[in-house]
């Protein structure tokens, strides 16, 4: 079994004074960069997989994403239910990075599979996450989750996930009106990489996203940096009003996927594929923490093509119909 | 002298279910559009539970997709809830939650989730509703992993049915004929002056209609709670006029199909429902059946549905489509010919 590598606990990292460029870095936990790269050598390694044929189905990878689950992983507790959908990884290891052998197994169909291979990819539920693979699905049913937490007086919220693509849904309209009138709490995070599989937003969506949630009366909040710390300085306070007040809470996170939607369905020219790599995190990080970053880099990159080799190895998944 | 007491209506027989479930458990919740009072419901079957519930019932904005959703989410969180949709032709739009979701979770992460959502859906038309108000659905819910099909009759007992369904953990449908709510429950295994009845061995059994003492029949009947009236009255006819006996056999349960060990006694077995026809329930239970009875079956078992059709508004009209007592009078009496 291989082991998740574990940072040892250090004060954080400040950034090196880079030239002029994009807005200087906050200090950054060792431990979020472990999971920033865990989950980037992960999703790299499916891609990776899925070349050689040893993926079935399909996959889809959140590559240029990560930092949105683990800027937001301090900000939830254990007993936050998370919502997931078809592109989960990085929200499941921002939070459990110690199921990424289980995880892998899970989309390998290989045993000691989160579960027993019947969900793979895109469902996926452990402890207090849950991944389902239609948009829009989680939303009514996270508003319904939410009302129990409340019920139960503990503070606890109901987070879900959603891609930019999935507002052409009904059922996210049902719910944040029902969020709204219920005073659930709520939170809605929005991952708007500015493509929905092979269609732009622009040409998916009309108005904006801030404009729908507006029209219900719901607070929300537009993130466009990298940087986990200002993002979470950000995100505290309104993240604490969502369970102190119950109310719900939609943020709206600018971000970019870098790779293909699934496998080698990237129908983006060159030049556009270039803008979705200006800023990502990973260079940035590289550059500003360069000695930290390198040997993390190593370190995870090594951890995941051992995991790779050690489930590979794994027999297949049971499972009885039933 | 005292009135002898009369049996209660199906619609204040299933009120006071709901009362009595809420009442038991403080985990049930109730969603629904227009079920809050002074309203009640529209076909007034929760009237009385947002006064005493107070929050656990919920009058809900028109969103079908999103309260069943709500519903699921509850009960994923460990609670349970009841659904209604004001007319069950409405489920069609909570159809991804209750095909893709509540459904599917029950097994789709490798271990059984238990998922106590019971989606209530006011069924069939003679009451002139029209097309998008009147039908009998049932059958686009058959077949559906983890999904049951359930349906009210005036045989069962609500609470149970209710109860039962929530500790099998899997989400159900429960089909309410609308016209059954003004009917009365049958009690103390009595129908009427000819036939009389066994009670189910389980909440969700199959109700056996037959005539004291008799146990061969010329047809078994078998049919859903809401056509159960209709099957009576063929029944009634077929012995007095056509000294033709049948037996009725009601299960609350539609899908997954189970007769519960409870062969059908007659020479000819007829499915009775009120859904068109095409892909239907009956189909369903007589690919059930077949190979239990291909021995001693004469001819291939009937199946009666309403008309490959729309449901018109008018009420002459609508009497065109749907089953009616002499549909199934004339579907056995043709079978038997």
């Amino acid at each position: 079994m291989t082991r998740t590598p574990v940072s040892p606990a250090r004060p954080p990292l400040e950034p090196v004074a880079g030239p002029a460029g994009p807005p200087a870095l906050g200090p950054l936990d060792a431990a979020d960069l472990d999971r920033l790269l865990l989950i980037r050598h992960f999703e790299n390694a499916l891609l990776r997989l899925f070349g050689e044929g040893l993926l079935s189905g399909t996959t889809h990878t959140c590559l240029g994403q990560e930092h949105v689950p683990v800027a937001l992983n301090p900000l939830l507790r254990e007993d936050d239910f998370t919502f997931s959908h078809h592109r989960g990884h990085g929200h499941f290891l921002a939070r459990y990075p110690e199921e990424a052998p289980a995880l892998l197994a899970e989309i390998m169909g290989r045993r000691g599979a989160l579960c027993d291979g019947v969900g793979g990819s895109q469902h996926v539920y452990h402890r207090t996450f849950m991944s389902t693979g239609v948009q829009g699905e989680s939303l009514p049913v996270a508003v319904g989750m939410a009302l129990r937490l409340r019920r139960a007086g503990h503070g606890a919220l109901a987070c879900a996930y959603l891609g930019d693509g999935t507002w052409g849904e009904g059922s996210v309209y049902e719910a944040l009106n029902l969020a709204a009138l219920w005073n659930a709490p709520l939170l809605v995070v929005v991952e708007n990489n500015g493509i929905a599989q092979s269609t732009p937003t622009e040409r998916g969506m009309a108005g904006t996203i801030a404009g729908r949630v507006a029209a219900f009366g719901l607070p929300y909040r537009r993130v466009e940096s990298i940087d986990l710390a200002a993002v979470r300085a950000e995100l505290a306070g309104p993240v604490a009003a969502v369970r102190k007040e119950a109310s719900p809470l939609v943020v709206e996170f600018v971000t970019r996927r870098l790779g293909p939607h699934s496998k080698g369905d990237d129908t983006r020219t060159a030049d556009e594929l270039r803008r979705a790599r200006a800023g990502d995190w990973y260079e940035r990080y590289a550059a500003a923490f360069p000695r930290a970053f390198a040997a993390a880099d190593a370190t995870w990159r090594g951890y995941v093509d051992d995991l790779v080799a050690e489930v590979s190895s794994r027999p297949p998944a049971l499972w009885t119909v039933r | 002298m005292r009135e002898p007491v009369r049996a209660e209506r199906v619609s204040e027989h299933l009120n006071r279910a709901l009362h009595d479930v809420l009442a038991a458990d403080p985990a049930v919740h109730v969603l629904g559009e227009d079920i809050a009072d002074p309203y009640g419901g529209a076909f007034k079957i929760t009237k009385g539970l947002s006064s005493r519930f107070g929050e656990r019932v919920r009058s809900t904005p028109i969103s079908e997709s999103a309260i069943v959703g709500a519903g699921a989410g509850l009960a994923l969180g460990g609670d349970k809830a009841i659904v209604e949709i004001m007319f069950a032709d409405f489920a069609a739009l909570a159809f991804d939650q209750l095909l893709n979701f509540a459904s599917k979770s029950t097994a789709m992460y490798g271990r059984p989730v238990p998922m106590p959502l019971i989606v209530r859906c006011p069924s069939g038309g003679r009451r002139g509703y029209g097309p998008t108000h009147s039908q009998s659905p049932q059958k686009h819910f058959l077949g559906v992993p983890g999904l049951s099909v359930l349906e009210l009759t005036p045989f069962h007992d609500a609470r149970a049915l209710l109860e039962d369904g929530f500790a099998a953990g899997r989400p159900a449908l429960l089909f309410e004929d609308k016209v059954l709510y003004t009917r009365r429950m049958f009690r103390d295994g009595v129908v009427d002056e000819l036939f009389r009845y066994e009670p189910p061995d389980r909440p969700d059994g199959v109700v056996r209609v037959g005539v004291e003492g008799v146990t061969g029949y010329d047809c078994t009947i078998i049919a859903p709670g809401g056509m159960a009236h209709r099957a009576l009255e063929a029944m009634r006819e077929l012995l007095l006029e056509h000294d033709v006996l049948c037996e009725l056999l009601v299960p609350a349960r539609l899908y997954p199909f189970d007769l519960g060990g409870l062969l059908p006694r007659g020479r000819h077995v007829c499915v009775a429902e009120d859904g068109p026809a095409g892909g239907t329930w009956g189909a369903e239970v007589a690919t059930r059946l077949y190979p239990v009875l291909w021995g001693r079956l004469a001819r291939p078992i009937t199946l009666v549905s309403a008309a490959d059709s729309i449901i018109p508004a008018a009420p002459h009209l609508e009497r065109e489509v749907l089953v009616h007592a002499h549909t199934i009078r004339l579907a056995v009496l043709e079978a038997l010919a």
